[in-house]
């Protein structure tokens, strides 16, 4: 095994500590696995597959790997029926017809007298005119592999789009290159780093599975929480931080349709810290529940237990 | 032992706990372990993982193996570590009498790895297995050299005959318990899944009627894969694109932009019945039990059916739907049989409940399933009104749980109801369940 030389933009990845460092530059609190797994992903060109619930940080992780890599990101999220003219390429029509439009009241001195088959021979000349790289709309997958510094490339919700379209990126992701009828093969001269996302809405076919490397990014422990809230919304108070850490670490091991992720916890946290909240008290966990709970089923559940809890989560260590 | 055999071995003992690792991933395995090395070992943990376990489950797996295997592989690798090892492979056995009576554990360890290598341990798939895999390590030690020795010394009926005779003896009970230990250890890192997969396999195809308490329990996680299998298979939309007819007026209002140029061809797609699916189930006390599993499949296939009521029925019919949508499964069943179970079957009454109160649980796109046995205790059958049910949905398949040579004995009308219906068939076992269920989705696909 050669090991792939790190320069340009991804000379940064030398090792997961690294990236766990690099990251957190950008605000992403990182583990040692999701950190491994981009390594290996730069160092094996493998694509990454993420797997977990809504709201875990997966698309942060491409966004923050961009942001701190100072790459671009290309991002395709995906829905069912996407299919290669909008996520490949594709040919700018309207400008098209436009510039016929124009061109064609000039047709006579360009062309000029002569007899048909002279004149279809001359035009045939000007066909490639309209099908240069001026008149090509590139879309995300395109325009990740067009850049000479490298990209981050995100495809997001890759469960959402349908079974003929994970077929075509199979062929994209094995060799980084896609085909243009008319202009030929665009290889990437620098392979993006490409971050594909699944909510499990369905299961994968197992052929897009075996070629990723896959993550599964689940609910973080209270430590991991804390630093990513902390980061979040900076200027929150060390103890209301905890308090509120160890109230939504305690809601997860209760029985509910949707558990809050870090995405509501960080909303819960601007929220009280946006209040001035100072006691955390059942008072003000009952009147924000809303922001954490996205179901009244749950809410409802919750509701004779949540004095409990807050005060469990008050008195913490 | 190289690092590359490492590797294989524990992707074998990976695919004997049906994860499925397929040798391109086993490359990129081998790439993130030449570019981690493997000396700390939770590193290697954090960059095999990614590359060889695809989904949660196998997640599971790939932690307990790990754990498993790199703890044996690291007290067997610690006494004699570099290229001394290769050679040590493949060293002939050593006595075995002076192994055992070295007390050199480490030499005792290498020894007992080598032999089990050699007799193939990484086969073994039952734990019945165990009495097989050691004696065949004790072969490989040398046990037969010592049992030539052993007879040596019995037949010179001398005292030190006999003490050396003892020695042998104790020598010999103390390698077979420790190769017991070493087949019992391998047995956990390669045994375990496939015992598991044989149990299941085993499950599945037991009659239903046949199942004691014990497996009850384990049937509902089972019952809950086949459920996942099912909603993999059906709930992806399968549409034929780009073929067919041209749909002529979607080409033209797509392409109005372009000054009705058609650079956008559209076609007529087909159109699909979403899964609308009505049960009716016989729950008095002799199908009750079959009742509960199609119930616990359907529940568990809950968002792959996006319509889906049913039916209870002993004496009276009622709907069950509301409870069979909630969360839980445990006590659903319990409430009704509560509900519904007491009173003597009744057919004619059943469908006449379902036609006067619910006259619109069934359309041409509803597939009707009946689970009973077709015993009426002699009642009308009403054939008519099982006519019409026939006649309007889209498909009825009458499940029993009787063998067929049972049906229309006695008070079974089954034979009747069959000349109406769709399908018939007997379901015995989760397999059956699940064939029925493949078959209605499939309508629908």
């Amino acid at each position: 095994m050669t090991q792939t030389e790190t320069s340009g933009a991804y000379g940064a990845l030398t090792s997961p500590e690294a990236i766990t460092a690099g990251l957190g530059e950008v605000g992403y609190i990182s583990t040692p696995d999701i950190s491994m797994a981009v390594y290996l992903a730069q160092h094996l060109r493998k694509p990454i597959l993420i797997e977990g619930p809504a709201g875990v940080g997966k698309t942060d992780l491409a966004r923050s790997l961009a942001e701190w890599l100072d790459v671009p990101l290309a991002r395709l999220q995906c829905y069912e029926g996407l299919d290669e003219s909008k996520a490949l390429y594709e040919w700018k029509y309207g400008k098209q017809l436009l510039y016929t439009q124009i061109l064609k009241d000039r047709l006579n001195e360009v062309l000029g007298e002569g007899d048909l088959s002279a004149l279809t021979g001359k035009l045939g000349d000007f066909e490639d005119l309209f099908f240069s790289p001026q008149f090509l709309e590139p879309r995300p997958l395109l325009r990740a592999m067009q850049q000479a510094e490298g990209s981050v490339l995100l495809i997001d919700e890759v469960d959402k789009a349908d079974e003929a379209f994970e077929a075509f990126l199979l062929e994209v992701l094995s060799d980084y290159q896609v085909t243009v009828p008319e202009l030929g093969t665009i290889r990437a001269q620098v392979p993006p780093i490409v971050v594909l996302t699944s909510n499990a809405v369905r299961e994968l076919g197992d052929a897009l599975k075996r070629r990723c490397l896959h993550l599964h990014i689940g609910f973080p422990d209270a430590v991991r929480e804390r630093a990513i809230v902390g980061a979040r919304v900076p200027g929150i108070e060390e103890s209301l931080l905890k308090q509120l850490v160890a109230f939504v670490q305690a809601l997860r091991e209760e029985d509910l349709r949707k558990q809050p992720s870090i995405a509501e916890t960080v909303d819960w946290a601007r929220a009280l810290t946006l209040l001035h909240v100072e006691a955390f008290g059942e008072e003000t966990v009952r009147q924000t529940l809303n922001v954490l709970l996205k179901y009244e089923s749950d809410i409802a559940a919750l509701d004779n237990r949540v004095g409990g809890l807050a005060r469990a989560a008050a008195s913490a260590p | 032992m190289s690092a590359t055999r490492t590797l294989t071995d524990f992707i074998r003992a990976l695919r004997s706990a049906e994860v499925a690792v397929s040798p391109a991933e086993a490359i990129d395995a081998a790439g993130a372990m030449n570019l981690i090395g493997y000396t700390d070992r939770s590193a290697l943990k954090s960059a095999l993982r990614p590359a060889l376990a695809k989904s949660e489950a196998e997640g599971e797996a790939f932690d307990r193996l790990f754990d498993l295997y790199f703890a044996r592989q690291a007290s067997a690798a610690r006494p004699q570590d570099g290229p001394a090892r290769d050679e040590a492979t493949e060293a002939p056995p050593q006595d075995m009498l002076e192994l055992a009576q070295s007390g050199d554990e480490a030499a005792i360890q290498a020894a007992m790895e080598r032999a089990g290598r050699a007799s193939g341990v990484q086969d073994i798939r039952f734990s019945t297995q165990t009495a097989y895999y050691a004696q065949k390590m004790l072969k490989q030690l040398g046990v037969e050299q010592m049992e030539a020795k052993l007879l040596e010394a019995l037949q010179a009926r001398s005292d030190e005959g006999e003490a050396e005779a003892a020695g042998m003896i104790a020598a010999r009970r103390e390698m077979l318990k420790r190769a017991r230990a070493h087949v019992e250890a391998q047995f956990d890192v390669f045994g375990q899944g496939a015992t598991q997969a044989f149990r299941e396999d085993v499950l599945t195809h037991k009659p239903i009627s046949a199942l004691d308490l014990a497996d009850l329990k384990r049937m509902r996680a089972l019952v809950e894969k086949v459920a996942k299998r099912l909603a993999v298979k059906h709930s992806r939309r399968r549409r034929n694109r780009s073929t067919g007819q041209l749909d002529v007026r979607a080409t033209l209002r797509a392409n109005a932009g372009l000054g009705g140029v058609p650079f956008r061809l559209h076609w007529k797609q087909k159109k699909r019945d979403k899964a609308k699916i009505v049960v009716i189930c016989d729950v008095s006390g002799s199908v009750a039990r079959y009742v509960r599993f199609l119930l616990l499949l359907l529940h568990s296939l809950g968002d792959v059916i996006p319509e889906l009521r049913a039916f209870a029925f002993s004496a009276r019919l009622g709907e069950v739907t509301g409870q069979l949508d909630s969360d839980r499964f445990e006590g659903v069943m319990e409430q009704i049989l509560r509900e519904y179970g007491m009173g003597s079957t009744d057919y004619g009454q059943a469908f006449s409940d379902l036609k006067t109160r619910y006259p619109e649980a069934i359309d041409r796109r509803t597939s009707v399933i009946i689970l009973g046995d077709g015993r009426s205790n002699y009642g009308d059958p009403r054939m008519d009104l099982f006519r019409e049910i026939c006649a309007r949905a889209k498909r009825v398949i009458w499940l029993s749980p009787e063998p067929e040579a049972m049906w229309g004995t006695g008070d079974s009308e089954l034979d009747r109801y069959r000349t109406h219906a769709h399908a018939t068939a007997r379901v015995a076992t989760l397999s059956d369940l699940e064939r029925t269920l493949d078959r209605v989705l499939a309508l629908y696909d």
